[in-house]
């Protein structure tokens, strides 16, 4: 079987958050860049696919140069090859401009099944696989937490809200996002990192695909939230901020 | 041109976020001085539509089909595009429930536009709709703008509007019967169902420690478990503790876990995203031990500690147990 599994670069999540000064977007000079937590979900699951039924998992990836290093990664853990679509550095793309790409590139490796995160960390949009399916004019399935591939069709569970699940089934080729949590992640091997050197990563470029481009959001102002509720900050030494909260709990908030 | 709310439902009854969101559109409205007006979607829907229309509204549509009885998101997206075409809104907005990200994505696309998903707020300046969402895990707010010609598809967050704001009054009822095919809904849903009853009730539970990220190696658990142990909390987590399976996923707190409103709760190396947040902020003393002091879990923490839970979390737990002890 043939799984293509569409990943995100994404800035880190312990890096430091600094808003650029044109309040459009944050810093990226000093950042550091990791696959997007839910997209690792998804190429785990196909890999698992893979070690299960055979075939291969090809990774689409799109963003600008830096994100060749997740790709490498991702081979390293186990894909066999890989899709990189050029942006430019800090493209304005929206999930819609962002997954007609993806779309259109994922068209041509023609899978039988297409995964990807059920959202990024960082836009939150938590669209591009239900819109790469629409434009693909497959089936999808979101919030997957099973996979039971059976060659002509799937059989997935989906989770729903409040600690309900759904079994659901479609024809293949299909579109899933996949939850995190769908199965435990693995570290690439030794190995696996040497012989991702010598796996092939097409490039292709955003304009070549031939997207038409189309009304985007547009983020007008990116700023820190505003604070709800302020905590009450218990200062002093590790020590002293341990006693003086128990005490706070004790006397003030009276919960012990 | 007006402000379109699309309801959801589960077990016959309208859900609150569906209020919600009509609450979210029926202000949208008023601040462009442009009509609101409410749909939802399913087989015999009309006891649904009666409902909607206790909200001031100009129109509830009842859109009904056999085919809708069960979700697809084949089904509700088709459905939906015809009523946007047939009711031609300039916003069309919708609950951001599970529902409503497997199938409004597909919806905004074939008007080749974005949904704008889980907005926390909305405001006109200038005669232009800027809506806030919340970006890197709820670190940082953007304000968005939507290009082009209408119509514009948003979906509100959870709990950022409140259903008691809804507006009562009279609105006028239609059916919409959109034109559907079986061959062309894809899926094959089966009934809902619950895992295993739950071996863990955190619902109930009056103190919990909770622990997150922060802890980094399960090795670390065992701060967490001395803690609760000291306090005689529960153990929780959120999410990326469940998902590395670390604790069990019945110990998860937030939207894909429990709901919990215990006395006290304790968020250690927790950051707050919205997705935990709204399965605990009914708490009634939130504590928060993270070292980011720009954390959200802070704006919904009574007491916090900025600093190390290796450091901290110890301390705390000895003096937790000096305490009762004395």
């Amino acid at each position: 079987m043939r799984i293509l599994v569409a990943v995100k670069q994404v800035i880190g999540r312990d890096a430091p958050l600094r808003v650029n000064a044109a309040r459009t977007w944050v810093e990226e000079n000093d950042a550091t860049f990791e696959i997007n937590e839910p997209d690792a979900y998804a190429l785990e699951a196909a890999l698992q696919l893979k070690e299960k039924h055979g075939g291969e998992v090809a990774v689409l990836c799109a963003g600008p140069e830096r994100a060749a290093k997740t790709i490498r990664e991702a081979l390293a853990k186990g894909a066999d090859r890989a899709v990189h679509i050029e942006l430019p550095e800090a493209a304005a793309l929206d999930a819609l401009g962002t997954a007609s790409l993806l779309a259109r590139a994922a068209e041509a490796e023609k899978p039988d099944l297409v995964l990807t995160g059920l959202q990024s960390d960082d836009l939150g949009l938590g669209q591009t696989g239900v819109v790469m399916a629409e434009r693909m004019g497959l089936p999808h399935a979101t919030i997957i937490m099973e996979i039971d591939f059976r060659g002509a069709a799937v059989r997935v569970k989906r989770e729903l809200e409040g600690g309900w699940f759904q079994y659901v089934e479609m024809p293949v080729p299909a579109v899933l996002t996949i939850q995190s949590g769908i199965a435990k992640l693995r570290y690439a091997t030794l190995m696996g990192i040497k012989k991702a050197r010598s796996k092939e990563i097409k490039t292709l470029a955003a304009a070549d695909l031939g997207i038409p481009s189309h009304p985007a959001a547009v983020i007008e102002r990116l700023y820190m939230p505003p604070r709800a509720r302020q905590a009450q900050i218990v200062e002093g030494t590790p020590q002293e901020k341990a006693a003086r909260l128990v005490d706070k709990l004790r006397t003030e908030a009276r919960v012990l | 041109m007006s402000v379109l709310v699309i309801a959801e439902h589960a077990d016959g009854a309208l859900r609150r976020m569906s209020w919600e969101a009509v609450a979210a559109g029926q202000e949208l409205a008023r601040a462009l001085d442009i009509p609101c007006s409410a749909a939802v979607a399913g087989h015999n829907v009309s006891a649904l539509a009666g409902e909607l229309s206790s909200a001031r509204l100009e129109r509830v549509y009842a859109v009904e089909h056999q085919l809708l009885d069960a979700y697809t998101p084949d089904g509700y997206a088709r459905a939906f595009e015809l009523l946007v075409r047939h009711a031609a809104p300039r916003f069309v907005l919708l609950p951001h429930t599970y529902q409503v990200r497997d199938f409004a994505p597909k919806l905004a696309t074939r008007f080749e536009r974005v949904l704008l998903s889980d907005v926390i707020a909305c405001r006109v300046e200038d005669g232009k709709a800027l809506f806030t969402r919340q970006l890197f895990q709820g670190k940082l707010n953007a304000d968005v703008s939507l290009g082009g010609e209408p119509p514009y598809f948003i979906s509100v967050q959870a709990g950022a509007w409140r259903a008691d704001q809804v507006s009562q009054g009279e609105s006028q009822a239609e059916t919409f019967v959109p034109e559907l095919a079986a061959g062309a809904i894809r899926t094959r849903p089966e009934e809902p169902f619950q895992e295993a009853k739950r071996a863990v009730d955190l619902s109930t539970a009056e103190l919990i420690v909770a622990v997150g990220r922060g802890i980094q190696d399960k090795d670390n658990l065992h701060l967490a478990e001395d803690l609760a142990r000291a306090l005689g909390a529960e153990l929780a987590a959120s999410r990326p503790i469940c998902d590395n399976t670390w604790l069990p996923m019945e110990r998860q707190v937030g939207s894909s876990g429990q709901t919990v409103s215990p006395k006290l709760y304790v968020a250690v190396g927790i950051s707050g995203a919205i997705q935990h947040l709204v399965g605990m902020k009914g708490s009634r003393t939130v504590v928060a031990i993270n070292k980011d002091p720009d954390a959200p879990i802070f704006d919904v923490a009574d007491y916090g500690i900025v600093g190390d839970l290796f450091e901290v979390v110890p301390l705390l737990t000895a003096e937790l147990r000096k305490a009762k002890g004395g």
